[in-house]
């Protein structure tokens, strides 16, 4: 049995204090069990960085350590549902959508396992940590997986809605989530349904389609477009795969111009999930894809970083008003 | 025929009586020749295939399906089967006559093996084939998969053993060994893995590629309860895992290293390890299928 913190304990305190996030998961993952729903919970040596400690502590007969071994966490998870269980298991995103993208494919989608994974501090989150641990490619390999879906919640509230509403799910789900440190944008309880997207107000001249943290500054951003006259939406595409191919139709049939964010490379994401949409329909409405310009982002902290590639308020406002002048993208 | 005969429960198996009658070992050495011939019979289907992968699985085959596992062909997902999972995949061509035997599945199906539509293939399908308890093909993933089996089953309380095939070239992949130290973490006493210790990959033996012995000490380091067995030997194979299926009083997995002869049965695939994948013509395959119906193993 592995020692735990307990929630009660001053390192877990600190880390929560740090990252009030954290509890959303596990939250969630016990209101599952109250339910009645077979969750068992993994990790793969980061439980204090997921949060799922708080989980282990409370159902330590439904939590799994797999140490620093996290091919055989996501293979033995698969495994572990054909025995009627709920898998939900957690890892570093760069780890799970990179590292373990063949165990995804063979052991979870494939075999059509329904396991729950949780790829936590995505993107370039992870800021000075470097490279190894940030996830500019995992949208793109987990979406490129047949009978597998895609979720990235912009907020806390919206990863545990929709977590709930995985359990009612069939297939298999990549979660990719952030540290727990996104600023709110939905109220706790709030309705998630699998594979609509959430629109914020309608843009005439550009609708910006985002996912993840930059949902959030991408509202902001909107907001202050639109207050100095423009006509900018933004839809919240939290789940990547099935896309809500409607609601893209919707925005190209009614605005300008088009725009995505992603904390993620611009090659094979959202920005291109949403670039087939278009092609498929024919549709003519330009598209600008704003992300990780196929690069390895720098080192800094995150908040430096998101505010050099402009994924911060400020940044996706300059690159919309760009776009929208018709002046060239600042990047 | 698989039956819940064998399991803990039994009156047998709680008098600690596993010894194989004279009548059980030559019905199980007729399913282990039977393995053989419909390899044979499978492959002369697809053109190409791993004869001799088989061959040496043959007496573990027919031990665990026709005798140690607890099976209902009628309910493949009955909860309470014992599980086998394949990490040398390769080798199914072997596994798929004994499912259509049992009764998994029509045995029509085995003679379109691998044609355009069919669901079986060189590698074994656990959404399309009835009696498959998971999927393989890439190699190391299943010891993983069985010790989340044997993991749920605990959890579960369910009494099921789960029983996986690795091949001897499999154990140089890394995954083997992360799934190696997490069952001995878990207490998994359940899972039981069978190492096919025929000494042949693809690229020529085993230990001129990546050598992998002292591999009884590797595992015995791991903490697994060790077992170095003639994986030809029937009676001594059926045994051991009879025991290793009843004893309840196990803290930890334990691997059956099970001495093997890659392409037994057929006297010049013994000698040449290059049918490792590979196409008999008609009269090589004659050749063989009266040596396997002469020759006892």
């Amino acid at each position: 049995m592995t020692a735990l913190l307990s929630a009660e304990s001053w390192q877990y305190r600190a880390l929560n204090a740090k990252n009030p996030g954290l509890d959303f998961l596990s939250d969630a993952l016990l209101e599952l069990v109250a339910e009645g729903h077979p969750v068992i919970a993994g990790s793969a040596d980061l439980q204090y960085s997921n949060g799922l400690n708080k989980f282990a502590h409370a159902h330590p007969d439904r939590y799994i350590q797999f140490g620093i071994s996290e091919q055989n966490m996501v293979t033995a998870a698969a495994g572990l549902a054909t025995t009627g269980h709920m898998p939900f298991v957690a890892t570093f995103a760069s780890f799970l959508g990179l590292l373990c993208c063949e165990q995804i494919r063979m052991d979870v989608a494939y075999c059509a396992q329904p396991v729950r994974l949780i790829g936590h501090h995505t993107g370039i989150s992870l800021g000075f940590y470097g490279t190894s641990h940030h996830a500019t490619e995992d949208i793109a390999t987990m979406r490129a997986i047949a009978d597998l879906t895609v979720i990235s919640p912009s907020d806390g509230s919206q990863l545990a809605a929709a977590i709930k509403a995985s359990a009612e799910w069939p297939e298999p789900i990549y979660f990719r989530i952030g540290r727990g440190r996104d600023p709110d944008i939905y109220e706790r309880g709030a309705h998630f349904v699998i594979g609509k997207a959430i629109e914020h107000g309608a843009g005439e001249e550009l609708t910006i389609i985002a996912c993840g943290l930059p949902v959030h500054p991408a509202i902001e951003a909107a907001r202050q477009l639109n207050a100095a006259g423009r006509s900018v939406g933004v839809i919240d595409m939290a789940t990547i795969k099935p896309l809500d191919r409607e609601a893209v139709l919707r925005a190209a049939g009614r605005s300008r111009m088009l725009m995505t964010i992603e904390e993620h490379n611009v090659l094979g994401g959202l920005g291109s999930a949403v670039a087939e949409v278009l092609a498929d329909e024919g549709c003519g409405v330009k598209l600008f894809r704003h992300g990780i310009r196929d690069e390895y982002s720098l080192i800094a902290p995150p908040t430096h970083l998101y505010a050099y590639y402009k994924l911060d308020a400020p940044g996706i406002e300059q690159v919309a008003s760009a776009l929208l002048d018709g002046r060239p993208v600042p990047l | 025929m698989a039956t819940t005969e064998t399991s803990a429960a039994s009156p047998r198996a709680q008098a600690n009586d596993f010894s194989i009658s004279p009548s059980e070992l030559a019905a199980l050495r007729e399913k282990a020749r039977f393995v053989r011939l419909e390899t044979i019979r499978l492959i002369e289907i697809a053109k190409t295939g791993h004869y001799s992968s088989a061959f040496s699985a043959a007496e573990i085959f027919a031990a665990l399906y026709y005798d140690v596992m607890s099976l209902r062909a009628g309910e493949p997902k009955w909860p309470d089967r014992d599980r086998f999972l394949m990490g040398k995949g390769h080798a199914a061509v072997g596994l798929f006559p004994i499912l259509a035997d049992l009764g998994f599945l029509a045995k029509e199906v085995l003679d379109g093996y691998t044609r355009l539509g069919n669901p079986l293939g060189d590698h074994p399908d656990m959404r399309k084939v009835p009696g498959i308890d998971f999927s393989s093909g890439s190699i190391g993933h299943a010891l993983s998969a069985g010790a989340g089996i044997a993991w749920g089953g605990r959890a579960s309380g369910r009494g099921f053993t789960t029983f996986v095939m690795l091949g001897d070239g499999e154990m140089q992949e890394g995954q083997v060994w992360e799934a190696a130290l997490f069952a001995t973490q878990h207490k998994l006493s359940r899972l039981v893995a069978i190492v096919d210790r025929n000494g042949y990959q693809l690229d020529g033996k085993v230990d001129d590629v990546i050598g992998i012995e002292p591999l009884t000490d590797k595992w015995r380091a791991f903490g697994w309860e060790v077992h170095d067995v003639d994986g030809h030997d029937l009676a001594a194979l059926t045994e051991l895992l009879r025991r290793l299926k009843a004893d309840g009083a196990r803290q930890t997995p334990v691997c059956v290293v099970a001495r093997t002869i890659k392409g037994k049965g057929v006297s010049y695939m013994e000698a040449e390890p290059g049918w490792h994948l590979g196409y008999l013509a008609p009269e090589d395959a004659e050749l063989a299928i009266a040596e396997i119906m002469a020759r006892e193993i």
